[in-house]
């Protein structure tokens, strides 16, 4: 079969018309290096910094009492006790308050809610909230913590206020995983004459457990990662005590920020250490949910 | 009808009785379910009533003139200019460098991953670049401002803060955000337009260009707004790594200050609460709000309006 034609247009037909196979497929072979090449930049990247912060604060990370002591005015001394609790308990607060809220939402919308017009003004705004920037959920904390509630700058203001930032991301997640748990599990139930709330508690949340937890990673260890919000609600850089709920508090954000902004050398190295921390802290978070999501899941 | 239920009543009474309790208890669950649900109207007429009632006393004292139209922010001197659009150059100019970064290379994973990688090689490779979004924010500032100005000042004659590194990081960061919209947004075109394509003897990255991108536009643009919106609303990148220097420039080798970076400026002096130094942490924010907001809605907008063009 011919692969030439004859166009109709009268000003073209001077032209053969040639299929250049070769040449298009070559440079569909080029645009595919390109393309992959534009995946790997981001990944190269991740190694580069990953690398970088070993080797600035692997030394500092293992000197002894950086994990146990409280800060220092010397780079090299003291360590970052009071930050490490701070993020912890930070992090606890928020599973306590937002994951319930949250999975309550999720359910509200995909289990009770009529489709009326307030329905989906809540799901639109539920999406909005998730785009909006974490400092301006500072300014909110600051407001309504600090000084409507009068809690001040306290553990508690930061880690409500981290909680309100973690919520749209828990029900949206949430809310994924209760939609995907498949109806003819929720029609037996009620088959055997079960309430609506039993076969929610019984059957669709614990089949929906590791969908849920795949947010809730997400969104928590956004939280413990999360530095903007937490400098306007007022963290502080400095403590000589581990911090309670209702005192002022340090996080591992705000002391790698405070290191990085102090000009004497030593504290870039302090900085990459307590990133190495944050970072594991993440890690071990997530290792802790995919732990209890194979547990749960159910195959 | 009437006898029949009475019947039915009758019949069944002690189970209905057992019933009315169980009633009560459903009740009670879907309302503690439903004020879960409007936590987050609260949370959103919470941020807009806090955020506007501190700028309205603002607007009292610096007239909207003043802000929108004086072109300098020194609010901390001794002559104060209280122009927001110095702020709004920094920020919009550090969000023309991310997004030149983000776009690009959040499209080619997108490609690279739905129409040339082997399914496994994709379960493997899409994990692995959204890792870059569960980095917290501090660390890219810190290698923004610790590795990648001191490499790049080989070449450029650089500050020490300054736009481009800050913007270069935060385009890494938001790659996936846009990378993975668009990825969901390419999968979803149908089969069978990619397939009539091939049956014109058309080349696998004609279809690409041809058909795949064009009919996952509407999605493609959504990421790319949605990433621009994250670019504006990026705090910790900025502040450590392109400075507190108000001031219009499209220099980005200079230091820059964003909404963002002077908000967590302001934060973390002592600015007494009612004083107008702390009055202006609320209107830069609620320029910062809006901005971002209007950015979300577009893009929820865009991706919705074209969503179901297929089904």
């Amino acid at each position: 079969m011919s692969t030439t034609y004859r166009p109709n247009n009268p000003l073209d037909r001077e032209r053969e018309f040639t299929d250049n196979v070769e040449s298009r497929e070559s440079l569909g072979k080029a645009f595919e290096i390109i393309f992959l090449l534009g995946l790997l930049v981001g990944l190269f990247v991740l190694a580069l910094l990953i690398f970088d912060i070993s080797k600035d604060g692997l030394v500092r990370f293992f000197s002894p009492g950086f994990l146990t002591e409280t800060p220092s005015r010397f780079p090299d001394q003291g360590g970052i006790r009071p930050a490490i609790i701070g993020s912890i308990l930070l992090g606890i607060t928020v599973i306590l308050t937002a994951v319930p809220i949250g999975v309550g939402a999720a359910l509200y919308l995909e289990e009770y809610a009529p489709k009326t017009w307030w329905t989906t003004i809540i799901e639109i705004n539920i999406s909005n909230l998730a785009g909006v920037p974490s400092i301006v959920y500072g300014l909110l904390g600051l407001g309504v913590f600090n000084y409507l509630l009068g809690f001040g700058p306290t553990l508690i203001s930061g880690a409500l206020t981290l909680s309100l930032l973690s919520l749209p991301v828990i029900i949206v997640t949430a809310r994924e995983a209760i939609r995907s748990v498949p109806d003819s599990l929720r029609n037996a139930s009620y088959g055997l004459g079960v309430t609506k709330w039993q076969t929610i508690s019984s059957h669709v949340l614990p089949y929906a457990v590791p969908g849920i937890l795949t947010g809730v990673i997400i969104s928590v260890s956004r939280a413990i990662g999360d530095a903007a919000s937490l400098i306007v609600v007022g963290a502080v850089s400095f403590l000589t005590f581990n911090p309670g709920l209702f005192q002022r508090f340090m996080a591992l954000p705000i002391q790698i920020f405070s290191y990085i902004t102090r000009p004497e050398p030593g504290f870039a190295n302090a900085a990459a250490a307590t990133i190495i921390t944050l970072i594991l802290l993440i890690l071990a978070l997530n290792g802790i949910a995919i732990y209890v999501r194979q547990r749960f899941s159910i195959d | 009808m009437q006898a029949t239920n009475q019947d039915n009543f009758h019949h069944s009474r002690e189970s209905l009785e057992k019933k009315a309790s169980e009633d009560i208890q459903e009740k009670i669950v879907a309302a503690i379910l439903f004020c879960c649900a409007l936590i987050s109207i609260v949370t959103t007429f919470g941020i807009v009533f806090i955020i506007f009632q501190v700028t309205f006393e603002f607007f009292q004292e610096v007239s909207l003139a003043d802000f929108f139209l004086d072109t300098k922010w020194t609010p901390l001197f001794a002559e104060r200019h209280f122009g927001v659009l110095p702020l709004i150059n920094g920020t919009l100019l550090t969000t023309a460098i991310a997004m030149s970064v983000a776009i690009p290379l959040g499209l080619c994973s997108a490609i690279y991953l739905s129409e040339y990688a082997p399914p496994k090689v994709a379960a493997i490779l899409r994990p692995a670049v959204e890792l870059l979004a569960g980095i917290p924010t501090v660390v890219y500032g810190y290698f923004a401002l610790l590795f990648v100005t001191p490499l790049l000042r080989n070449f450029l004659p650089l500050e020490i803060f300054n736009a481009l590194s800050a913007g270069l990081m935060m385009g890494v960061m938001i790659t996936p955000t846009v990378g993975s919209i668009s990825l969901d947004a390419i999968k979803a075109v149908p089969r069978s337009l990619r397939e009539g394509a091939y049956a014109l003897g058309i080349t696998k990255l004609e279809s690409i260009f041809k058909v795949v991108l064009p009919a996952a536009l509407s999605g493609i643009s959504a990421s790319i707004i949605l990433g621009i919106s994250r670019a504006v609303g990026e705090t910790m990148t900025v502040v450590i790594a392109a400075g507190q220097q108000p001031k219009i420039t499209v220099n980005l080798m200079e230091s820059v200050e964003t909404l963002t970076a002077y908000m967590a400026q302001i934060s973390g002096g002592d600015s007494p609460r009612g004083s107008l130094n702390f009055k202006t942490l609320y209107a830069v924010g609620a320029v910062l709000f809006v901005l971002t907001l209007s950015l979300n809605i577009i893009s929820y907008w865009i991706s919705n309006r074209f969503k179901e063009k297929y089904d």
